[in-house]
């Protein structure tokens, strides 16, 4: 073999070191850049100063924003999580592998259908005139104001997240060694103790896994705190929303972004950790 | 059955009743005349769609999305099959991070992607145009279209490629002959997944539009608005469409992988 150079191997490097450099990372820089930047008679000014930093730290209304995302984003994970497990715990041991196959290609027909259209179907469900009002009331119940609340929101995040939670712990269960199980039962373990001592630890990575892929897109989510939440409180996004289209303050939405990067970044950090992270 | 095996069923009917039951409502709302839909339903009606498609700029918006999906489906699915494939044949060094540099967009809120395209595509010049928001789709579909490519070439034999070589084929004629063929469900399938997400995608291509809305970006400004039954109308075409995409796309993998 001769030594001359081979152009092959670069052909199908370099495409995506160079279009995500291009157009991901770059953006992504110059975002952070931007935050130190200043705006004068609207328009951006490349600078180096902490302004827009303390201005946005430096305010109770962004605090009060970070604090309701955070809490409203683990609160999803949690609950994500718990509703979603009875549901995995059923694909994976109690059908038929048709039957599961089946299962996860319909829930990953909705995680790439239009979420926009599926909150506003919930804003039309929940409205205090609406359809399950108007069900709840032939019971005699109701109406409940079920719209512009943390519980519109959360109907909205689980919307999203669901049908990805599931999936992720339907595959970590049915990943399980049955025969791990099975000497659980003959050890003479009770269906608890199998549960919480086998199955649980046998399937932590996909559930870890699933809350933080809840926690990080709720997180992130503008849609359902927006048109079910009633932007009361505001989240984080509906902040970046805000100064960036009213204000023309990009700088210190960019402060707002970054905020919510290293708050990801620590908590997928935690994710990682706890699922792979040596076992007590 | 167990009585406990029914209790599990009637979880999973009632869990896939809330996954779908808003893209029912929509469906069923878009045909039925009552302004402020609730139960009983009115009539049944096409009054919304007609309203609806009678508007220019819908045909626009539906026009604009479509150029959108396709551009960015091709580049998306390119992309994702040269990485999948680079991933798949190559160890280098800082691969871990080549990978995560292919794979983490997603993770990255779209708020956040949004914000930072529109100060950068200004500067490149391509703000407010319909390239700005094929090149943002692609960067998001890309890791898609790469997870759909790397697990088709993870079913191929290494030794296919390898027997190729010996029989004297150059390493193009390779990749032309062997690895695009077996790859070819894939990439059809990476194509219609990401034309699904591009087409359904609307905070950051409502960041960098400008005048070029795509069609839910004008589901998000008639929204801004108020109930308006015509978005069932446009939603359940968005729907139909999404859903044949993503549903072609699964049934290409699943079929050449069984076989």
């Amino acid at each position: 073999m001769s030594k001359r150079f081979d152009a092959y191997p670069y052909v199908w490097r370099l495409p995506l070191l160079i279009w995500q450099g291009l157009f991901f990372v770059g953006p992504l820089i110059l975002m952070v850049a931007m935050s130190f930047w200043l705006v004068r008679n609207y328009r951006m000014e490349p600078d180096f100063v902490l302004k827009n930093w303390d201005r946005m730290l430096g305010r109770d209304y962004f605090w009060n924003a970070y604090w309701v995302t955070l809490w409203r984003a683990t609160l999803a994970g949690v609950l994500a999580s718990l509703i979603a497990f009875p549901a995995s715990y059923a694909l994976a041991f109690r059908v038929s592998e048709t039957t599961r196959r089946w299962a996860i290609f319909f829930l990953i027909v909705p995680f790439f259908t239009s979420y926009l259209v599926r909150v506003y179907a919930w804003q039309v469900l929940l409205a205090e005139s609406g359809p399950i009002n108007a069900v709840l009331g032939f019971g005699g119940l109701g109406p409940f104001t079920m719209l512009n609340s943390g519980f519109g929101a959360m109907v909205g995040y689980m919307t999203l997240v669901l049908p990805l939670v599931v999936i992720l712990q339907t595959f970590s269960l049915a990943a399980i060694d049955r025969n791990l199980i099975e000497a659980a039962w003959n050890l003479g373990a009770s269906p608890r103790e199998t549960l919480f001592q086998v199955i649980l630890p046998a399937a932590r990575i996909g559930l870890i896994l699933g809350a933080t892929f809840a926690f990080i897109l709720s997180f992130g989510d503008f849609v359902s705190p927006f048109y079910l939440g009633g932007s009361k409180p505001p989240t984080l996004s509906i902040l970046i929303i805000d100064t960036t289209k009213s204000g023309q303050q990009w700088p210190r939405a960019a402060v707002v972004a970054i905020m919510m990067i290293a708050t990801l970044f620590v908590a997928a950090f935690a994710a990682v950790g706890a699922a792979y992270g040596r076992r007590k | 059955m167990r009585p406990s095996d029914i209790a599990f069923r009637l979880y999973l009917v009632a869990l896939f009743t809330f996954v779908f039951l808003p893209i029912l409502t929509s469906m069923v709302f878009s045909l039925n005349s009552d302004r402020f839909p609730t139960v009983p339903l009115g009539e049944f009606t096409t009054h919304w769609y007609k309203t609806a498609f009678s508007r220019p700029e819908v045909w626009t918006a539906f026009g604009n999305s479509l150029i959108v999906a396709v551009c960015a489906a091709a580049l998306s699915t390119a992309l994702g099959f040269v990485t999948a494939y680079t991933d798949f044949r190559y160890g280098f060094r800082f691969k871990p991070a080549y990978l995560a540099l292919a794979l983490l967009p997603p993770t990255i809120p779209l708020v956040i992607m949004g914000l930072a395209m529109l100060a950068w595509l200004g500067r490149l010049g391509i703000s407010g145009t319909l390239s700005g928001i094929v090149v943002a789709h692609t960067v998001m579909g890309a890791p898609f279209a790469m997870a759909i490519c790397r697990l088709r070439l993870s079913q191929m034999d290494p030794a296919l490629e390898a027997a190729a070589w010996n029989l004297g084929a150059s390493q193009w004629r390779a990749m032309r002959a062997v690895v695009i063929p077996f790859c070819l469900p894939a990439l059809i399938s990476a194509y219609c997944l990401t034309a699904a997400v591009s087409f359904d995608e609307f905070i950051v291509a409502w960041f960098v539009s400008g005048l070029n809305k795509t069609v839910p970006v004008m589901i998000l400004e008639i929204l801004q608005g108020n109930v308006d039954p015509q978005i069932n109308a446009i939603g359940t075409v968005v729907f139909l469409t999404s859903m044949a995409l993503v549903i072609v796309a699964q049934l290409l993998i699943l079929r050449k992988t069984n076989a």
